[in-house]
């Protein structure tokens, strides 16, 4: 538990969200559409968090309910008609037209969260690195799945979404248009997060992870929270999923590869587990470290394209060595002189509020 | 010189303290009893002399200090020290655990050449030797870990609680076989225990811990007529 | 028309055998690690492919074949050592989830560290066996599943003779079992833990090079076999090396008579269906097949 002054965390919040609010103006398209990305991993990583930060399950099959979510989104944005159009040849028990994309996207959420769920069942029975190793599993398996199943998954070739426009006719350019759905929702998935975390749920998850026979003790039914963290974390996934799709308007087997799952889990990591703050450190890391890592910007130097997965790979083994909270647990430490400062300024710190 | 000696030794396990400071001492040929109630820190005693817990002051191991060395350097000076619980190794066999108590001496031929004493000690160990320790009654399983220390020829043998859980009986004859290897093979033995007045029959000096400090010290027989151990610890 | 269809089965089940083999070697070098360190090791097949591309540029470089799997062999051992007391040792009493996410830190360095040094472009390596067949009995037997079946099954029993009758072997045994009791028999089960990963490296590195001709060596060829040998694992038991030798040879079979003989089954579901049985199976013995059952009562 930290105590760190409301004053000092709320100006922090506001700063980040002018921050993200005024992006637009300063940066070019190219930039602006990274920067949507980072929104897109921000939702997925909110997701990680809940369900290995929180409640202690590990997951790597994140970037799998990623997939699930973006072929759930182009499948309805598509619909019967649109497949066909594709080339595949869709089963009847599809909906005949496509939907609008901003409708998909808490559908395709609600419809990952509803298989998280299911796998969450059978998931009770195994734990820590069973689990580990079952949601890899079903990460590698995925793609698989997806190229067998052509008629609904366009196969192999995958499938292609038309190109995204600004819905009802507002007058904002597409990809600003983009870059606020992305942050809007990632601003709303943000405030849901905080809400469980903080309440019962949030400490019943807690205690189940810390120790779960001591959970138990304490009048916590772990198999009902354990599957709602499945279902929770899935149901962002699927969200993130269904924006990735639709920023990037294409979809095949290969989009969500292992390799996916392996990164969102190390950026949660590097980011902070358990920590709602290091989701945001863990978004930028993912969009930002593989191209910098790849083209320094000081260096005159392309390094090769398996220069970020190296760095990636150390950063994350120098943090579980040295400072396993993460980049927000060291924000933390680094971050007591200013706390100090501001609590002898004032009168004594006014509200304390427990941070997460 | 003492063979053993500890001076105001501090341990803790994280940030709890057991130790307060124990100053106790070991002569060569001696059999003492570290007596106590739950928690006044006997079995920290004999980790720390091991090396299993973390510590600060000194231990001295026949004038050497071994108050910094790791665990497997310890053994090798020649103490054996038989943990709470036995610490057999269930799953392999009784001759492996021996091939084991073998292990700090280095040798392959040690365990051949000791066999015929401890096959005298134990003669059932013979018949059994392919059994698996884990299957073992509680007795013999305290009397196999008796064997795999001595394997090793220690000059220093610390046995925690060797009375937990077993028949008088089993007890008595354990008691018996630390005494005659007391005896005749000059083996000195430090034993923590509960059970006091087994404890004391057989030791000739007893200290008693109370909470991580010696808090009284002497002669067996001074301390079986001592008002204070009789009220505490032999219930009379 | 029946002798013809019991040819082609006899002939699934030896592939199925020898690529078996493969998953219970890689699978045994997981086991091995859990049962000393108590760590899953997420990196073990990405560690596998680097030793194999070693093996490669030795042979490249004029080697013979024999001659480059010992000599990778040694490396990789050493390799194996060198993690375990570099990485793994200052963790070594954390949470396990903390342990876990640095093998997997691990599997991501090796493998763009292996692209970066090699490129990721496919490279041959040869098999040491002749690519003919024998005919036993009108069943065509490919030499090289042979081949591979029997490296495999000679490394195996060389590490079960280890254990069983060395004094090392012994020691470690005795760490996996109990490790506190194993320091005070004057075990360095520090060194101990390090050899386990030096000798898990080298059934990696064997389990390899044995999927390299087949497999074509390029950096993530050994993730699919890795999940295999999870699997295997998992099937037999995580803490029983009988089990995932067991388990692998089962998995190797059962892939490839489902593969060729159930429909619906074609080469992309392979994978999929395999890990459905295993989750079957734990189902029903959740410990796998020869694992122990630990109990929390809550």
């Amino acid at each position: 538990m930290r105590w760190v002054p409301v004053g000092l965390k709320a100006a922090v919040l506001a700063a980040a969200v002018a921050l993200i609010v005024l992006i637009p103006q300063w940066a070019g398209e190219f930039r602006l559409g990274q920067f949507t990305y980072v929104g897109i991993y921000f939702v997925a990583l909110l997701g990680l968090n809940i369900l290995t930060g929180y409640n202690g399950q590990i997951s790597l099959g994140h970037g799998a309910f990623m997939g699930i979510g973006a072929y759930a989104a182009a499948i309805l944005i598509l619909g019967r008609d649109g497949l066909s159009l594709a080339g595949t040849d869709p089963p009847g028990w599809l909906p005949e037209h496509g939907m609008r994309p901003i409708f998909v996207i808490p559908l395709a959420g609600l419809i990952t969260g509803l298989i998280g769920y299911l796998f969450g069942l059978p998931a009770l029975r195994l734990a820590g690195v069973s689990l580990a190793l079952a949601t890899f599993a079903v990460a590698v398996s995925l793609p698989l799945i997806a190229k067998h199943y052509e008629t609904v998954t366009g196969g192999g070739g995958g499938v292609s979404l038309p190109l995204p426009t600004t819905p009802f006719g507002w007058d904002i350019s597409t990809p600003h248009w983009l870059y606020y759905e992305a942050w809007t929702t990632a601003g709303i998935l943000f405030v849901v997060a905080w809400l469980l975390v903080r309440g019962r749920v949030g400490r019943a998850w807690r205690a189940i992870r810390d120790g779960e026979v001591a959970a138990v003790s304490s009048g916590v039914s772990p198999a009902a929270y354990k599957t709602l963290a499945f279902a929770v974390s899935s149901a962002f996934a699927g969200v993130a999923g269904a924006l990735f799709v639709i920023q990037v308007s294409y979809i095949n087997p290969d989009t969500f590869p292992i390799g996916l799952s392996i990164l969102l889990l190390a950026s949660a990591v590097v980011g902070g587990l358990g920590s709602l703050s290091g989701v945001i450190f863990g978004a930028l890391l993912l969009e930002f470290l593989p191209i910098y890592a790849q083209n320094p910007p000081v260096l005159d130097f392309s390094f090769s394209k398996q220069a970020p997965s190296v760095v990636f790979g150390v950063v994350l083994i120098l943090i579980v060595l040295a400072a396993p909270g993460g980049v927000a647990s060291l924000l933390r430490r680094g971050g007591r002189p200013v706390r100090l400062a501001l609590a002898r300024r004032g009168s004594g710190p006014s509200r304390l509020a427990k941070e997460e | 010189m003492p063979l053993l000696e500890l001076r105001d030794v501090q341990a803790r396990y994280g940030q709890i303290r057991a130790l307060h400071g124990v100053t106790l001492l070991v002569e060569e040929g001696e059999i003492v009893a570290l007596l106590g109630a739950n928690g006044a820190g006997k079995t920290t005693t004999l980790r720390a002399v091991s090396g299993m817990v973390r510590r600060s002051g000194e231990i001295l191991f026949d004038g050497r200090p071994i108050g910094r060395r790791a665990p497997d350097a310890i053994v090798r000076h020649g103490i054996a020290h038989v943990p709470e619980g036995r610490g057999l190794f269930a799953e392999l066999s009784v001759w492996e655990n021996l091939r084991m108590g073998a292990y700090v001496r280095g040798e392959r031929r040690t365990l051949s050449a000791e066999a015929p004493r401890i096959f005298s000690y134990f003669p059932w160990i013979e018949r059994r030797r392919n059994q698996q320790a884990g299957t073992l009654s509680g007795g013999e399983q305290q009397m196999l870990a008796l064997a795999r220390a001595l394997v090793g020829r220690p000059r220093l043998l610390m046995l925690d609680e060797p009375s937990l859980g077993l028949a008088p009986t089993v007890v008595r004859e354990l008691f018996r076989i630390v005494s005659e290897l007391n005896a005749k093979d000059g083996l000195t033995v430090l034993v923590v225990e509960q059970n006091a007045s087994i404890a004391l029959e057989a030791a000739m000096r007893a200290y008693v811990l109370e909470v991580g400090k010696v808090a009284i010290s002497g002669e067996s027989d001074e301390l079986r007529r001592h008002e204070g151990v009789r009220k505490s610890y032999l219930g009379y | 028309m029946l002798a013809f269809a019991w040819a082609e089965f006899f002939q699934q089940i030896t592939s199925g055998l020898a690529t078996g083999s493969i998953y219970a070697s890689l699978a045994l070098a997981l086991v091995l690690i859990y049962r000393t360190t108590h760590v899953v090791n997420f990196a073990q097949g990405e560690m596998a492919t680097f030793t194999t591309y070693i093996a490669w540029t030795l042979m490249n470089h004029g080697l013979t074949y024999w001659l480059a799997f010992v000599l990778t062999l040694l490396i990789a051992f050493a390799g194996g050592v060198g993690v375990e007391r570099a990485l793994i040792r200052p963790v070594e009493h954390r949470p396990e989830i903390v342990i876990v996410i640095l093998t997997i830190g691990l599997l991501i360095v090796i493998n763009g560290l292996t692209g970066w040094i090699w490129g990721a472009d496919v490279k041959a390596v040869d098999s040491p066996f002749p690519n003919r067949s024998v005919d036993i009995a009108g069943v065509f037997i490919s030499i090289q599943d042979i081949g591979t079946f029997c490296v495999c099954l000679v490394s195996v029993l060389v590490l079960w003779a280890f254990f069983r009758f060395t004094t090392l072997g012994l020691a470690m045994r005795s760490v996996a079992v109990n490790a506190d009791a194993s320091r005070l028999m004057g075990v360095r089960v520090g060194w101990m833990l390090a050899l386990g990963w030096g000798l898990a490296a080298a059934l990696g590195a064997i389990a390899g090079l044995m999927a390299a001709p087949t497999a074509f060596l390029d950096p993530n060829m050994m993730l699919v076999i890795l999940v295999y040998a999870f699997a295997a694992a998992v099937l037999g038991g995580i803490d029983s090396p009988v089990g995932a030798i067991v388990g692998g040879l089962i998995l190797g079979v059962a892939v490839n008579l489902l593969g060729r003989y159930v429909g619906g089954v074609g080469e992309e579901l392979k994978l999929p269906t395999a890990l459905a049985i295993l989750l079957i199976v734990l189902l029903v013995r959740p410990a796998g097949l020869f694992g122990r059952v630990i109990v929390r009562r809550v």
